[in-house]
């Protein structure tokens, strides 16, 4: 079984640019970020042995292009949160001696589109036939389908949902690297332009390029390097259906209620331990149901919980403070910037830093509810 | 007909009966042999127990409304705005639809309203299963 903190991270690094970054292709950002990541722990491609990146035959192209020589690969591609999913993996990695050193990569030109690969579902997928005939035309048809079931189950309003972009943007005007970062008001949101009703562009994800890295190793050899070393002190996963139209509870997902308490059981912590929390918000019901799914709020006690202002800065659960996808950046596989920022507040680096922050949980959502994972990080080794 | 430009589904074999009997104005549901519970979509075992006892019969066409967007930004083959919905229906599985005959506003659909199944053709070789406000509610 794998200790609490037996595994850390060592190297955590994004794209030096990250918003518009017309001058690099996906794979380049992908490069970008490990080359930063592995300056500051003073690695070189040689010395790491395995690589985790998301997709069919991306590991082979991003070891061939950094020059490393892995024993051990993940080309695990679940959405977002694939990236949590590899920070696990590599966990029992390192721990079952498959490898020593792990450096798991992110690069996406979603703005740009220098090298991009779309995929639309093929017409003979399950997707093919049963949802895209009926008119959705990428995430922001398709994600926000079970809101208006979970407004009228919770009695949560067009104000509540506004209220999270609006709290966000306010962490993301304290942080330089944010692409929105002039303060909204719930008004603003109200009035910005419909996309997907119930949803308007405010409460929907940036589309941006970017990348980013991270190194792991065994909490025993990250005493080495020269960075603050976050240990992982627990992690989950789970997946549901690739199908929105077919989750099973449009209130609650069951992809995060596995992952996320898998995670902090593992971890053994209390959720009032809790310091600062991470929930991949692609759009603005995220947040609720991650507050919800992981035990941090009763079901359709969310709504309530952030807009008494326990989310924002100076509140007692410090939520999605990069300012999220809604704002900070969201490439197409935001979770990588998630897990980035909980490394950042775990080292005492984030340009909103929570002041003694020790423990951070990091959610992630793949697909349109269709697969999460937890970590749990803390800067202290139990 | 529809309007041309929608993604049009390829059955693959664990799905034609479905789109067979959309073509001849049946909605076509499957059973699970062990626990008689219905299942969507269509696939030649059951999701509940892994039984391949499964058997295929005619759904009601009767279904309520569960959750939608209404998405207004161009897509072929629709006119913003639109709604893309999704229903629950009478035997339990929901599936995404679109509500035909229905204002696509958040007043005029209105979450639970009753409805009913309406077959659309796309083309010679693919119906949808369209839905639209139930007769008692129009």
């Amino acid at each position: 079984m794998l200790g609490r903190g037996e595994i850390a991270i060592v190297g955590a690094a994004e794209s030096t640019q990250i918003g518009v970054v017309p001058g690099m292709s996906q794979i380049m950002l992908h490069a970008d970020a490990a080359l930063n990541a592995m300056a500051e722990t003073g690695l070189k491609p040689t010395d790491i042995d395995g690589v985790a990146c998301v997709g069919p035959m991306m590991p082979q192209q991003i070891a061939h292009y950094l020059g490393i020589t892995p024993k051990w690969v993940d080309g695990t591609g679940v959405g977002g949160c694939s990236f949590m999913l590899h920070v696990r993996h590599a966990a029992a990695a390192i721990h079952a001696g498959y490898c020593k050193t792990v450096l798991i990569t992110h690069g996406e030109s979603g703005k740009s589109r220098i090298n991009a690969t779309p995929r639309p579902p093929e017409p003979e997928s399950l997707n093919g036939q049963f949802e895209m005939p009926y008119g959705p035309f990428g995430p922001p048809t398709l994600f926000p389908i079970p809101v208006l079931r979970y407004m009228k189950e919770r009695g949560v309003t067009h104000e509540d949902l506004a209220t999270v972009a609006v709290v966000q943007r306010e962490w993301a005007g304290k942080n330089p690297r944010a692409m929105f970062r002039d303060p909204i008001t719930v008004e603003d949101v109200l009035n910005s332009r419909m996309i997907a009703y119930p949803f308007r562009i405010l409460e929907c994800c940036l589309v941006t390029d970017g990348g980013g890295a991270l190194i792991l190793t065994s909490a025993d050899r990250a005493k080495d390097f020269p960075t603050k070393p976050v240990y992982i002190l627990g992690t989950g996963e789970s997946v549901e259906t690739n199908m929105v139209s077919q989750m099973k509870d449009f209130t609650s997902s069951s992809a995060f209620r596995v992952a996320g308490p898998t995670a902090i059981e593992a971890a053994g912590i209390d959720r009032s331990a809790v310091d600062h929390m991470m929930i991949y918000d692609a759009f603005a019901h995220l947040p609720l149901y991650g507050l919800e799914d992981l035990g941090f709020c009763k079901p359709g006690e969310a709504a309530g919980f952030i807009r008494e202002g326990n989310t924002r800065p100076g509140g007692k659960l410090p939520l999605n403070t990069n300012g999220g996808g809604l704002s900070y950046t969201h490439t197409g596989m935001y979770g990588m910037f998630a897990l980035q920022e909980s490394v950042r507040q775990m080292r005492g680096t984030a340009p909103a830093q929570v002041p003694g922050a020790k423990i951070s949980v990091c959610h992630g959502v793949g697909g349109m509810f269709s697969a999460s994972g937890t970590i749990v990080f803390s800067n202290e080794r139990p | 007909m529809l309007a041309p430009g929608r993604a049009k589904p390829k059955p693959t074999p664990e799905t034609k009966h479905f789109w067979d009997g959309c073509k001849q104005g049946k909605l076509l549901l499957q059973r699970c042999g062990d626990t008689g519970k219905v299942y969507f979509p269509p696939r030649p075992f059951s999701p509940y127990t892994g039984t391949r006892n499964v058997s295929v019969f005619e759904a009601s066409g009767r279904a309520r409304l569960y959750s939608y967007v209404i998405h207004h930004r161009p897509v072929p083959g629709f006119t913003p705005p639109y709604a893309i919905a999704v229903v629950e229906l009478e035997e339990g599985p929901r599936l995404m639809t679109n509500i035909v005959d229905c204002e696509q506003t958040p007043e005029a659909l209105q979450l639970d309203m009753p409805l009913e199944v309406a077959f659309t053709p796309m083309d010679e070789e693919i119906t949808l299963p369209l839905f639209r406000p139930a007769k008692e509610a129009r």
